[in-house]
């Protein structure tokens, strides 16, 4: 089976998310191509283990994102049976377009891949996990952090191709930064914030615990619905993002079904709540029944004495 | 990123505004599984999904500046009329329901039948929500966008008219930006910047009575084949042993030391 891979850009670089879907893929592959959208990270992509070959896609259309004109200049080259993406935002967007440009199935968001090929997705954002199998060719994309990556050192040979067509999406104004603060979805470790928390000024004990292991800081859908100072970007659960990283921390948050829906997978969970019988205590692996006043300054000193 | 856009002004006269949703399980259903697989009937409450409801509230604001009509498409099996119904409560006009009893459309059928449907209603501007609440996929907005042949922007939070073409907040790579995109364009919704309006009584009452063009496959020429996704079961999310629980703050230590040693994730 020939692989496709479109390589996850980030800022000009490689997203570390692409040696994980090269990790997926060539575990039930027998040929795996990197495409590099713009370019972006195409060396590195080379030294991914397992990668068959690199094409670096480069044109000026590429500064600026328009799913329809990217997809185009992708679309020709990912000509594998199986056509892997990440389940970012832009990922998604351009193998549905792909996708859809083939007239191949496309599934999104995958934590199992197997052979066949069947495929595991967590649906109704992990209240059920479905197992579909998917007739090849198709498209995919894969969670961060679902799959281990490929590890080592690789040396594809890169090949070049020039794209020359114009966006049709022009940028009229910047309107906010992207946050310069890690992602919810791609964190190994999330702490994350309710109600509960009294005021959206107390989230700065958050960011400073966050700070200090390296942790991105997010929130409960009653948080960010109740303080416009904590954006929806924030937010953990079914209307949401869904995550998954090693450790999440939930402080003030009494744990509705929809944000469990979108937290429970993680692996390890700790809460932190005054009332001891809030649902989050449930899915916890360790829970904390005392108000974030009391807790988090212990937590904070205690995570910096570990640090340092 | 709340921005004023000026509506008032724009949307051309008599243009059509297709939006597209889906039903689904209300975010605060519990989800069942019998017999290997999601138990339909023992959803308590089947609603629009969540982004979708964005799109629609869009959708009312173009109509309501450029004096269109909105078309609300849905596909899906009998039960999905409820979300249309529910859509013309709040004003859409043209209620148009895919009726398909096939479990389990893949994306190349779901989005063909869509595709077929706005093109039937002369849409040049569609909008839809990022992705649905059950299956989060997020497939159905670029993949009909490629079908017409229309531009595409996505995590759209807000959209105005440009002249001839459109004005759009996004969530790009790079971070919030005010972008601009000729039509025709499908746009797919992040959680958008205005508040959802609900129905009222006599909304509620109009659309009771409003008709719904039920379409097959056949009647939009689709020839939808066979899924090329086979679903093999569905089960519960693994569940957790349960838990350790601690009195006050000063178990934190405890609890930090734990994670260390027992759980070695700090």
């Amino acid at each position: 089976m020939e692989i496709t891979v479109i390589a996850e850009g980030n800022d000009g670089d490689l997203h570390p998310v692409t040696s994980q879907l090269v990790g997926a893929s060539s575990r039930i592959g027998d040929s795996v191509t990197v495409l590099c959208p713009g370019g972006w990270g195409s060396a590195e992509a080379a030294s991914i283990p397992g990668v068959s070959k690199v094409i670096s896609i480069e044109g000026a259309c590429f500064d600026t994102y328009d799913c329809r004109v990217w997809s185009k200049a992708i679309s020709p080259l990912a000509n594998g049976d199986l056509v892997v993406a990440a389940a970012s935002p832009t990922g998604r967007e351009i193998c549905a377009t792909i996708a859809a440009t083939r007239s191949i199935p496309v599934l999104q968001d995958l934590t199992g891949l197997e052979e066949g090929i069947v495929a595991t997705r967590p649906i109704f954002s992990g209240k059920a996990v479905e197992e579909c199998s998917i007739a090849l060719p198709c498209a995919i994309s894969l969670r961060a952090n679902a799959f281990e990556a490929s590890q080592g050192e690789g040396m594809a040979e890169i090949s070049t191709v020039n794209v020359d067509s114009d966006v049709s999406i022009s940028v009229r104004e910047a309107l906010a930064k992207a946050n310069e603060r890690l992602d919810v979805s791609e964190a190994n470790i999330v702490i994350s914030g309710g109600r509960g928390m009294g005021d959206p000024g107390n989230f700065s004990h958050l960011y400073e615990i966050a700070d200090e292991i390296g942790a991105a800081v997010g929130a409960s859908r009653a948080a960010v619905d109740t303080w416009e100072e904590i954006p929806h970007s924030m937010q953990v659960g079914q209307t949401g993002k869904t995550v998954a990283p090693s450790l999440y921390i939930a402080v003030g948050i009494s744990g509705a079904i929809q944000h469990l829906a979108g937290m429970r997978t993680s692996k390890y969970i700790v809460a932190i709540n005054k009332d001891p019988d809030a649902p989050i205590f449930g899915v916890s692996d360790y829970g904390i029944v005392a108000t974030w006043e009391e807790a988090l300054p212990v937590l904070k000193e205690e995570l910096c004495r570990l640090s340092n | 990123m709340s921005a004023n856009l000026d509506r008032g002004n724009c949307f051309r006269r008599g243009m059509t505004v297709a939006v597209l949703i889906k039903q689904v399980p209300d975010t605060t259903a519990k989800i069942g599984i019998s017999g290997g697989f999601v138990d339909e009937s023992a959803v308590s409450k089947w609603s629009i999904s969540p982004y979708d409801e964005y799109a629609l509230e869009a959708a009312l604001q173009m109509k309501e500046a450029g004096r269109g009509d909105l078309v609300a498409i849905t596909c899906g099996p009998s039960r999905a009329s409820k979300a249309l119904t529910e859509a013309a409560a709040v004003g859409a006009d043209t209620l148009i329901h895919i009726e398909v009893d096939l479990e389990n459309l893949d994306s190349v059928q779901t989005q063909s039948l869509l595709a077929a449907a706005v093109k039937r209603a002369g849409s040049e501007v569609v909008l839809c929500g990022k992705q649905a609440a059950d299956t989060n996929g997020g497939s159905t907005g670029p993949g009909v966008a490629r079908l017409l042949g229309s531009n595409f922007v996505g995590m759209v939070s807000e959209i105005s008219s440009d002249g001839e073409g459109y004005l759009a907040d996004r969530m790009g790579p790079n971070g919030g930006e005010r972008v601009s995109v000729p039509s025709p364009c499908l746009f797919a919704f992040d959680k958008g910047t205005s508040e959802l309006r609900r129905p009222n009584v006599r909304g509620i009452m109009m659309a009771k009575k409003k008709q719904i063009e039920v379409l097959s496959p056949s009647d939009l020429e689709v020839e939808i084949g066979d899924s090329q996704v086979k679903l093999r079961g569905h089960s519960s999310p693994p569940q957790k042993a349960p838990g350790q629980k601690f009195e006050g703050a000063d178990s934190v230590a405890e609890v930090v030391a734990k994670l260390r040693e027992e759980a070695n994730v700090i």
